[in-house]
């Protein structure tokens, strides 16, 4: 962006790879030491982050865009697999879907109204207007919606209680989780884009709080604090019990001197490794030719200098929104990968800090504007993200081995825990400071 | 009978909390619309100040207690509140210097700024917790209640109980205070008329001659001690865990919007606006109704969002204005 850039790109053809080499020997290090099954679990992780600071790179990097609400996109993104691939609720999409949907139409025509009413009418009687058509919708709306919640949690409340999926293959929600942050992000860049930067931050900084919000509560939707559990794996990945049942799989494993336990949930976790890098690299691709082409040449110049753009003719405001909406739907694809990879959702664990300001962290290390630093960002900072909650105590203790037992001792290793926020702002600030084009800056 | 009981409903469940809410939001807007009137960037490490303004008035308020000292029907966080004034403000005068110092010798765009202040927020937030924990923590000692229930029900008679907790009252009259002194300090001293002029036309005052290294100075020394003052009413009323402090965030920054960036009064004006609204969404009306109107039993509670979404209603109100009166209602400096 617009700073002082103190270190040229050292190293130059060969950075790249030799930064990726640098990756790769960390997470073969952690496998020689921890096993390759945590070992890939970093890694698949790592391919998750990877997608997601790619599509934040795409808002930042290639607009200058600040979006504070990534955890939101990602929790919307997370809901997509829920809906089309949980097995249906019996009797809930009867009962209670004609209720929500008829609710949902009300809300989307009140809504119109009052656009069509703002288009037509001016002064006062358009403010009286549209306060009128949006309170009355929302009483139609909560009458209509509140009877139709209360049929579909009545089934079964134990075990389901929600409105269940659609019980198609778990690998359709993915596209649809990216439609559904899209969908959440156009809404925000329409009202929020065009006026000064900060507000795009502090809309997205709510958007973001709101949907986590709403997956917490909305029990008939995501079973709230109760959890979603079994989400069906997606194809070609099968469960363990099933590769440890199968002969040809444990004499395989027993030629290669495998446990075959072991083998399963390795073989489980490569494989999710081979559909992420699929993805990720599709995404990288399509980024890089899109990035090359007259269109990213365009973005590049919208984000450089907007006044000049504005006068070549460029809708500045259009081409925001675009781009963030693309971005938004990244981060959406990459929400739906991380609920299919747990096999569960947990809306009590979207944290802003941990999923919003940590990708922000991958970004900037990783070299914004640039997508391989984005990957290599992601990779890193996740790894360290990991390695830093077993490292703080250990560091704490080496660091308070001098000293006297007694309560600062114990409060000091207590508080090592809380030392990754603290690192990672660190790390923020040194790098925007010191290096702020990145580990593989932007050419 | 029924219209004072309803009176007296409304006033206990919303006037109150809404009117010592919004006070608090009022002062944490202020800071917000200071910093980004004189230093042109909106702080998102505001919440996380306060966190840390307020886990050292904790820290002072224990050492305080251990000492002996407490000021008898008053909470002593407010004997303790002018050193943790001292030591956020130096914290922030230290960040100042080493962080945000460079950004504005490169003239740096301002979204760069914003980003600077997500790390420092992160930093704060690590070091709160490393400080105080992650625990809840009630820190309000001295009198509860300045009216109770019972002595209310006993007085007049009313089905309906009204209470005035102390910190409502503290919390009031201490941003009554802070406020005046506030504007007294901008509208009267030569440092707050040059930080005024500073907002204004930073050029036209550089030329004049205003040293913009002391009115930055003053204006985080200043953004410290709202911050402080906001977080430990806050911390008085409710308590205090810091996590929650960063959710505040949004209805700060709704309020300063709100208001119009840059405004002072405006971040007063949208602090109660924010505050009155999320309490009037979440409240279930059914007992005011159920006062006025005998005749009418109404199903449900009567409560348009169930409280896990009050900061929807701070989003709601931030889109609206956004989309109408993006300066905000008196004027702000941001478009």
């Amino acid at each position: 962006m617009s700073l002082r850039q103190p270190d040229a790109a050292a190293g130059g053809r060969l950075r790249a790879p030799l930064l990726f080499a640098a990756m790769a020997a960390l997470v073969a290090i952690e496998a020689a030491t921890g096993g390759w099954n945590t070992a890939l679990g970093i890694v698949n992780m790592g391919l998750i982050s990877a997608v997601l600071a790619l599509g934040v790179n795409m808002q930042w990097g290639y607009a200058g865009l600040f979006n504070t609400g990534i955890v939101g996109f990602l929790a919307l993104g997370g809901l997509a697999p829920v809906l089309i691939a949980m097995p249906p609720t019996p009797g809930a999409f009867a009962g209670g879907g004609p209720g929500i949907a008829l609710a949902a139409l009300v809300a989307l025509a009140s809504v119109i109204a009052a656009i069509a009413v703002n288009r037509r009418l001016r002064g006062r009687p358009r403010a009286i207007a549209i306060i009128a058509i949006l309170v009355a919708g929302f009483f139609a709306y909560r009458a209509l919606f509140d009877r139709a919640v209360a049929v579909i949690q009545a089934i079964n409340p134990s075990a389901q209680g929600n409105l269940g999926g659609l019980g198609l293959p778990v690998l359709l929600a993915w596209p649809v989780g990216a439609l559904f942050a899209a969908g959440a992000a156009w809404i925000i860049g329409k009202t929020a884009l065009g006026l000064r930067s900060d507000y795009l931050a502090i809309a997205t900084l709510g958007i973001g709080e709101i949907i986590v919000a709403v997956l917490r509560n909305e029990e008939w939707l995501s079973r709230g604090v109760m959890n979603v559990n079994g989400i069906p794996r997606p194809w070609p990945v099968p469960y363990e019990v099933q590769l440890q049942a199968d002969p040809a799989f444990v004499s395989r494993m027993a030629g290669l001197g495998v446990d075959p336990v072991t083998g399963s949930t390795i073989m489980v976790k490569l494989l999710y490794t081979g559909l992420f890098l699929v993805v990720l690299l599709a995404l990288i691709w399509a980024a890089q030719m899109a990035l090359k082409s007259p269109w990213g040449r365009m973005m590049r110049a919208i984000r450089d200098n907007e006044i000049a753009a504005a006068a070549m003719g460029k809708d500045v405001t259009r081409r925001h929104l675009q781009i963030f909406v693309i971005g938004s739907a990244v981060c959406g694809l990459a929400g739906a990968m991380m609920i299919t990879l747990d096999g569960q959702m947990t809306p009590g664990s979207y944290n802003p800090l941990r999923y919003t300001f940590l990708i922000w962290v991958m970004v900037i290390v990783g070299g914004s504007g640039n997508n391989w630093g984005s990957v290599l960002g992601g990779m890193l900072i996740w790894y360290l993200w990991i390695k830093a909650e077993a490292w703080g105590p250990v560091l704490m203790s080496f660091l308070t081995a001098g000293m006297a037992e007694g309560a600062l001792k114990s409060h000091l290793l207590d508080s090592a825990a809380h030392m990754r926020l603290f690192t990672m702002g660190l790390i923020l600030l040194l790098v925007l400071r010191f290096a702020p084009r990145g580990l593989l800056p932007e050419k | 009978m029924d219209i004072l009981n309803a009176l007296v409903a409304l006033l206990n469940f919303v006037v109150i909390p809404a009117t010592a809410y919004g006070a608090q939001l009022a002062l944490g807007a202020l800071g917000v619309t200071l910093i980004y009137g004189i230093l042109r960037f909106s702080n998102f490490a505001h919440g996380d100040t306060m966190a840390f303004g307020t886990a050292m008035t904790i820290l002072v308020t224990w050492a305080l207690q251990a000492a002996g000292i407490t000021l008898g029907p008053l909470p002593t966080a407010l004997l303790a509140l002018p050193f943790a004034i001292a030591l956020t403000a130096g914290l922030v005068l230290a960040t100042d210097r080493v962080v945000y110092d460079y950004y504005r010798r490169v003239r740096a765009a301002p979204v760069i700024l914003v980003m600077v202040s997500v790390g420092v927020m992160f930093v704060m937030n690590g070091l709160t917790r490393f400080v105080i924990g992650v625990d809840e923590i009630n820190f309000a000692d001295g009198a509860r209640f300045v009216i109770s229930a019972r002595g209310f029900r006993e007085a007049t008679g009313l089905a309906e109980p009204l209470t005035l907790r102390s910190s409502q009252l503290i919390t009031l009259i201490t941003a009554a205070l802070v406020v005046w002194a506030l504007f007294w300090f901008l509208g009267r001293t030569r440092t707050g008329k040059s930080m005024r002029a500073f907002s204004d036309n930073e050029d036209l005052a550089l030329l004049s001659g205003i040293n913009p290294n002391r009115v930055v100075a003053v204006t985080w020394i200043i953004a410290a001690a709202l911050a402080t003052t906001a977080g430990t009413l806050y911390g008085l009323d409710k308590s205090f865990k810091a996590f929650n402090y960063f959710q505040l965030l949004l209805p700060i920054f709704a309020a300063a919007v709100v208001g119009g960036l840059g405004s002072p009064v405006g971040a007063i004006a949208g602090g109660f606006v924010i505050a009155f609204s999320e309490v009037g969404v979440t409240y279930a009306w059914k007992k005011v109704a159920g006062y006025l109107i005998p005749a009418w039993q109404p199903e449900g509670l009567l409560q348009l969002l169930s409280t896990e979404y009050k900061f929807a209603v701070s989003f709601a109100i931030l889109i609206i204005v956004l989309l109408f009166k993006p300066t905000g209602l008196f004027k702000g400096k941001a478009v």
